[in-house]
């Protein structure tokens, strides 16, 4: 690391003690390069063994990575925590200003501890931390109106990010997200119910400084290469046209994009929800990530009538993506794109996980059908497929938790069939509900076997669609080797905090040129080493705080519903989680090599 | 014919920041600081972006508020700064009407184009471009023509 680098300077922040400081950990940088890497280790430290997520024993820890501010792409904060909705490892990535405001900031990673006993803000800058009173923010309606108040308030337009929670995460929702720059989150895991426990309703981070560079020229020509690939590149260029929604209708065809409650891998209305008709129909901008070419960031502009009020109309801007279509349209059998997006939008004013909200709506939905919960339940709501309006209502509902099973709802769908039953369609891996593909055994795998339970640790949908299109048999074994050797490349690029986007840009060449022209020396072994030891370091928390492969559960409902490279029994997936398991972990290789 | 930065259609903006890396990234390091070109959001993203950059006017208002001639109307139009001369009093900060003279707070003196499009060259969807424009005025026209 160059000796002027800020990237070594971690900010410490007590929010009992309103008082923060700066440590130079260089080797903790050097050893771990950064993002998820350097986030872990953290996380060792600060968390003790058992801590109530919702206690101020839990830290929240922010960290970005060597590359940031320096190549395009570099754009992500990982976020370090327990979770509040799986009680287990929490981790998080946001894209949005978040990376390059922290690194322009001064600082590669902030450590916030304890909690504070009245509501707050915090205002990181370079050199100094304002501890803001937010007692009038909080319990305000939409969370992008607490946007809209800091924004104003606030100095560094252009240079800056607003992190801040919803009334979901106020009130300690267990999947309550963290949004930032309105459009962006920490989406997954609960972060924004820790943040809610230590009463802390927002971050605005703002900075701009210089970084330094080891060789000048190999810094030019390897941004070059980047920047040239990164915008036009085909695999780029399909983010940019679409965004991520240009899955939704591929993913139809071969009966992979989960329905009612996977009830069934085809959506009959998929077309209209398709990332084609809503760009035709409602594609009203395209935004980036700072520092990222590629804007894959797709905003409908949504116009709607008051219905008692005559040419009375509003506007309404929000983001869509593949997996909130996922979770919020076929999932719950919504083709009614202008109900589905009013339904995304109050999940986005509420503060809440998309994805999560969707596979809890749905599991209540199905539940009411089969009679297992009744309007008694529901305070009087009727939940069905296909209609937006009461949806809309109980996502109020998770929040404003008027009855028991609103409560049990607002953590999540594994708690609430614990309670009420129904948990063989109940859409949980690890706790964590499911994302947006049904694609065979190995997504399923990857979803459980994976330190965030996220897709985009292992990319098993990846597997089986390239099993449907070779027509090869997927093996356990195969299966749970794939698995693992991507999410330990994985842990890398993570640490890096490139966006996974564009993982084909960043190869190991690629990230080797970029990190020695900026004063970084790693080999490609070290890389790989690094990989493994991370990905060791997360089973090993997750295996103090009590996480057991074996008493893993595979929803019944996904062995029931036919997947493309299917069908595959419980017996495979329990093969496949029991090899990975003892492949992340008899490779204790250690120290990584620099 | 003389060249100046212009922007072309703001509305084609992502937001991405290429550009203002790119005229940091011109000095020879990686970051933010030092970029003489501004991209943000008009009032919250989903209204989309301002880009604020220097229009070489043919009477720069900020050459007329220095009180040392650091900066200087460049001879057709535009401004040149010599920093030697400059004392850091930000006058030209508050004169510029778009707010394009950004401050480079570690030398406490004004950040100037110097027109060269190196930025232009990295946006990905022709916000901005270079472009030739006729000069305004020559020299002998020039109102703070030095002696």
């Amino acid at each position: 690391m160059l000796p002027h680098d800020p990237l070594c300077r971690v900010l410490y922040v007590d929010l009992a003690r309103r008082r923060s400081w700066v440590e130079e950990r260089t080797d903790l940088f050097a050893e771990t390069l950064g993002g998820a890497g350097v986030g872990i280790r953290l996380l060792d430290e600060e968390c003790p063994p058992g801590a109530d997520p919702l206690g101020p024993e839990n830290p929240i820890i922010l960290t970005v990575g060597p590359l940031v501010g320096l190549f395009p792409v570099a754009s992500k904060t990982v976020a370090m925590f327990k979770s509040p909705h799986t009680g287990n490892l929490g981790e998080s990535h946001a894209g949005g200003r978040s990376a390059v405001a922290l690194r322009m900031a001064g600082y590669g990673a902030a450590v916030i501890r304890g909690a504070s006993p009245t509501p707050i803000y915090l205002v990181i800058e370079e050199g100094q931390v304002h501890f803001r009173d937010a007692a009038a923010l909080w319990g305000m309606h939409s969370s992008y109106t607490a946007g809209s108040v800091l924004r104003k308030r606030e100095s560094g337009s252009g240079m800056r990010s607003i992190m801040r929670i919803g009334r979901a995460g106020e009130r300690l929702v267990s999947y309550a997200c963290v949004i930032t720059e309105t459009y962006r989150h920490f989406g997954r895991l609960g972060f924004g119910a820790v943040w809610g426990s230590k009463r802390l309703k927002a971050i605005v981070v703002s900075g701009k400084r210089s970084l330094p560079v080891a060789d000048r020229r190999a810094y030019r020509q390897t941004y070059d290469r980047i920047f040239q690939a990164a915008t036009q590149s085909e695999l780029m260029k399909k983010y940019h046209d679409l965004g991520t929604a240009m899955n939704v209708e591929p993913l139809n065809s071969i009966g992979g994009l989960p329905t009612r409650n996977l009830q069934s891998g085809q959506f009959e209305g998929a077309a209209a929800i398709s990332g084609e008709r809503l760009a035709e129909d409602y594609l009203g901008r395209r935004v980036a990530c700072a520092h990222c070419p590629v804007a894959c960031i797709h905003l409908a502009a949504l116009r709607l009538p008051y219905p008692n009020d005559p040419y009375f109309y509003k506007t309404v801007m929000l983001g869509y993506d593949h997996e909130p279509i996922y979770a919020t349209g076929s999932l719950l059998g919504l083709d009614d794109v202008p109900g589905m997006l009013q339904l995304m939008d109050e999940i986005e004013v509420q503060g809440l996980d998309v994805m999560s909200a969707g596979v809890a709506l749905a599991w209540a939905t199905e539940a009411q059908e089969r009679g297992i919960i009744t309007p008694q339940e529901t305070d009087g709501l009727v939940l069905s497929f296909g209609q937006a309006q009461p949806y809309i209502e109980a996502v109020r509902r998770i929040v404003s938790q008027p009855t028991d099973f609103y409560r049990a709802l607002a953590q999540g769908v594994e708690h609430a069939a614990s309670l009420y039953g129904g948990v063989e369609f109940a859409l949980a891996f690890g706790g964590n509900e499911m994302p947006g593909y049904h694609t065979g055994p190995a997504c399923h795998v990857g979803y459980l076997t994976a330190a965030r339970h996220s897709h985009l640790d292992s990319a098993g949908y990846s597997l089986d669609q390239q099993a449907v299109q070779t027509g090869a048999d997927l093996i356990p074994k195969d299966v749970a080797d794939a698995l693992l050797a991507e999410e330990r490349w994985r842990q890398v690029l993570t640490s890096l905090v490139i966006c996974l986007f564009a993982r084909s840009v960043y190869s190991p060449e690629v990230v080797l040129q970029a990190l020695s022209s900026t004063g970084h020396n790693w080999s490609e072994d070290g890389l790989d080493k690094l990989g493994a030891d991370i990905l060791r370091r997360k089973y090993k928390f997750k295996q103090r705080e009590g996480f057991s492969a074996a008493e893993l559960r595979v929803p019944q409902r996904i062995l029931e519903t036919s997947a493309p490279a299917g069908p595959f029994d419980e017996a495979f997936i329990r093969e496949a989680i029991a090899r990975y398991e003892t492949q992340v972990k008899s490779h204790h290789s250690g120290e990584s090599k620099r | 014919m003389v060249k100046r930065l212009s922007v072309v259609d703001v509305d084609r903006c992502v937001g991405c920041q290429a550009c203002m890396f790119a005229c940091a990234r011109r000095l020879g390091h990686g970051g933010l600081d030092g970029a003489c070109i501004h991209v943000r959001s008009a009032g919250g993203i989903r209204k989309g972006f301002v880009v604020i950059v220097c229009r070489a006017c043919p009477d720069p208002p900020c050459a007329r508020v220095c009180p040392t001639d650091a900066l200087r109307p460049r001879e057709e139009r535009g401004v040149r700064l010599k920093a030697d001369l400059c004392i850091g009093c930000g006058n030209c900060v508050q004169a510029c009407p778009f707010g394009a003279v950004l401050w480079d707070r570690e030398q406490n003196k004004p950040q100037i184009c110097v027109y060269c499009g190196y930025c232009a060259s990295y946006c990905p969807y022709e916000v901005i471009a270079l472009e030739e424009v006729e000069p305004i005025r020559t020299t002998e026209e020039m109102p703070h023509a030095a002696p």
